[in-house]
């Protein structure tokens, strides 16, 4: 994927450069608002990391406004230290996607700018997802596994729907925190570990092949193939 | 630092006129001499004022009303004497008022009544005056005319009757004994002016310098404190007046400010003491690893458990920004109606597995239909909040337990009740167990920063709750009581 990132600290885009292309992105930097904006506005790209304060008159805000303004829809993720509720609100409130407190795990960075990344590419609504021989119906409501039926909890549906929704990528247990409760804070207890164990329990305990992957130190990733 | 500042202060002081940094502020206040700006002064000046301005105006009533008193009288004597002689006039003509004058002229001990009847030629008939004064026009008005009398000259006031047969009378008194009177009232007026001037500013500056005192009592204590010492308070007058009241909320806001640096000091010494562990930790295993670390996955072990240290002291960081925000009070403004069913179902379904995982049963008892439980307030707080409880009780409950999240309304609040049968609290803890940082003593082996319970401690106070810490025997019995919203609650109360 094509990603820009606007970040003004060296040793974090130094960092964060490493990290994504290492992950098989194609990625440009951009050390300054007024180059950010120029680079976002010119080229095409699948997703924008931003950070909030940047040096060169345009902070990460009035870049995205400014982006926005001009009808780009590319998917932003704001990299800030700004780590208030209302900065958070603000971030979002002027277009952004995402929103990444400082310091961060490039794991969690990594998953969170994929997700963007493909949600920008899906098309339509999806009324059935299906992984390998895994297939949820959003009718019906509905989960089968090679042809078996799966009695799954409502709570557990949407974990699994979120998995399969991002079959492929990492997703880390603060995604699924917000995705799946809406909950954005840390519980200090391992609540979200617990949750996927049960629906492994009923996912892929009765079958050869697991589909439900820990991927150490990020989260969890649901695909065919091991990890 | 200090010797800077003073030296900051004398080059401020040695050009005041135009302070460098308030140039517009500087030609406002160039207009006005330094002294008038002076307050103190400004309070004297208008006392000064207002007393010789009543006290003038007492002068001035006393002046109008004795020397008007003076003339009245006189021209009250001179018509009565009018009367009497036109009576004589009526009753027995010419004669008898001729007669009558001589009579009156005779009898005037004061020697100062004045009296001319003339013919209508003008010609004097009788009187003690030599000739018709010719100004003396018009009958019945008052007219001052100057006499020489025994060689002496006097100021007298005559008045002009008409009588029939074009006969004309003069009566007039010499009010030179009243125009003495006056004078010596006029002086007495002007010299208590000077004296009310005199006494004035005396009271000025009285008034001044007692302004001067009251308030050098408050800057006294201001500037003490500003330099320094914090345990300056105003002192009363134990009058208990509007100086001792001021003092008095003066020294309240001092008190308050003082608690509250006493708990910043005491945040910050203890971030400083709390998180000095883990950081220490994080830099042993970091140079321990450089240090002996033989092969890459030991030192990459150590990096990531290194890297774990740090994010726990990020979290810490993260839970006293956090609270610090909730304490700040600027997300009050998006404050709204929270329905607490679907929160607590939601943290129900979040904890069950974890507290089963650990051997718990984690029981629910609140009402679950809309509306029930409905509080004004910020829903993500309180979930967090909530969650921080039911984190504590699943932490500290020995296996097998139970764990109760309940909640029920009361007629004005919503209470919210997390019970444990774990180790609980000591009575003698339970009233610091909601300060940053603190850790009861059987809360030492288990993982934690102490910073749960003052973050629900903040949460409640910014709504306007409580939260109590009671005993479960044994165990923790939490209690976050929120307000209730109003109108829309629909359980009979």
């Amino acid at each position: 994927m094509r990603i820009l990132l606007v970040e003004d600290d060296r040793d974090v885009a130094g960092f964060v450069l490493r990290g994504l292309r290492e992950a098989g992105h194609v990625v440009e930097h951009a050390d300054n608002g007024r180059d950010g904006l120029f680079m976002a506005a010119s080229e095409t790209f699948d997703a924008v990391i931003l950070d909030r304060l940047l040096p060169g008159g345009i902070d990460g805000l009035r870049l995205l406004e400014t982006l926005r303004g001009q009808q780009n829809t590319v998917p932003v993720l704001f990299l800030s230290a700004l780590a208030d509720v209302d900065e958070r609100v603000r971030g979002l409130k002027a277009g952004g996607d995402d929103y990444l407190t400082k310091p961060f795990a490039f794991s969690e960075l990594l998953a969170r700018v994929e997700a963007l990344a493909r949600r920008g590419k899906t098309e339509g609504p999806v009324t059935r997802l299906t992984v390998a021989d895994l297939e949820l119906d959003l009718l019906s409501r509905q989960v089968k596994r090679a042809g078996q039926k799966i009695d799954l909890q409502p709570r557990e549906f949407r974990l699994l729907e979120y998995l399969m929704r991002h079959a492929g990528q990492v997703v880390t247990r603060t995604m699924l925190l917000e995705g799946v409760w809406d909950y954005h804070f840390d519980p200090q207890t391992n609540v979200i570990d617990v949750h996927v164990s049960r629906l492994r329990q009923k996912v892929d305990k009765p079958f050869p092949t697991p589909l439900i992957h820990t991927v150490r130190n990020a989260g969890y990733m649901l695909r065919a193939e091991a990890v | 630092m200090t010797a800077a500042t003073t030296a900051i202060d004398r080059a401020a002081a040695a050009d005041p006129p135009r302070p460098p940094h308030a140039a517009a502020g500087g030609a406002r206040r160039g207009t006005h001499p330094s002294w008038l700006r002076s307050a103190s002064f400004r309070f004297a000046l208008v006392y000064a004022l207002l007393l010789a301005l009543s006290a003038s105006a007492l002068c001035v009533f006393l002046w109008w009303a004795t020397a008007g008193l003076l003339d009245r009288q006189t021209e009250a004597a001179i018509r009565a004497d009018a009367q009497g002689l036109s009576e004589r006039w009526t009753e027995g003509g010419l004669p008898a008022l001729l007669l009558t004058i001589d009579d009156r002229l005779a009898q005037n001990v004061d020697d100062d009544a004045i009296y001319l009847v003339v013919g209508p030629s003008m010609r004097r008939l009788a009187g003690n005056l030599p000739i018709w004064p010719s100004f003396v026009t018009e009958a019945n008005v008052p007219y001052p005319l100057d006499v020489t009398r025994a060689g002496v000259p006097s100021r007298a006031r005559v008045e002009r009757f008409d009588l029939p047969g074009d006969f004309h009378l003069l009566v007039g008194r010499d009010a030179r004994v009243r125009a003495q009177l006056r004078g010596l009232l006029t002086d007495a007026l002007l010299w208590s002016l000077i004296v009310v001037a005199a006494m004035a500013s005396a009271g000025a500056l009285l008034v001044r310098s007692l302004f001067r005192r009251t308030l050098a009592n408050v800057s006294d204590t201001a500037a003490a404190i500003a330099g320094g010492d914090f345990t300056r308070r105003v002192r009363l007058s134990g009058r208990g007046d509007e100086f001792d009241q001021l003092a008095d909320t003066i020294n309240e806001m001092l008190d308050r400010i003082g608690r509250l640096m006493e708990g910043v000091r005491a945040v910050s010494n203890a971030i400083a003491h709390d998180l000095r562990t883990p950081i220490t930790r994080a830099r042993t295993r970091l140079e321990d690893a450089t240090l002996h670390a033989a092969t890459e996955a030991e030192l990459r072990c150590a990096i990531d458990r290194a890297t774990a240290d740090l994010d726990g002291i990020v979290a810490v960081f993260q839970a006293l920004l956090r609270i610090a925000e909730i304490e700040a009070g600027s997300r009050r403004a998006a404050f709204a109606r929270v329905d607490l069913s679907p929160v607590l179902v939601d943290l129900a379904d979040l904890y069950a597995a974890a507290a089963e995982e650990r051997g718990l049963a984690l029981l629910t008892e609140y009402p679950t239909q809309p509306g029930a439980l409905a509080v004004y307030g910020d829903r993500g707080m309180v979930q967090q909040a909530l969650a921080n409880l039911i984190d504590n009780a699943i932490k500290f409950s020995p296996p097998g337990g139970t764990v109760t999240l309940a909640a029920h309304a009361q007629p004005e609040r919503v209470d919210m009740l997390v019970i444990d049968h774990g180790p609980g609290i000591p009575p003698a803890d339970r009233g610091r167990a909601t300060e940053r940082f603190f850790r009861g003593e059987t809360a030492r082996h288990t993982p934690g920063a102490g910073l749960g319970l003052a973050l629900v401690q903040a949460v409640a106070q910014l709504h306007g709750g409580t939260l109590l810490l009671e005993d479960a025997g044994p165990g923790l019995r939490a209690v976050l009581s929120l307000p209730r919203h109003g109108a829309q609650a629909t359980v009979p109360v």
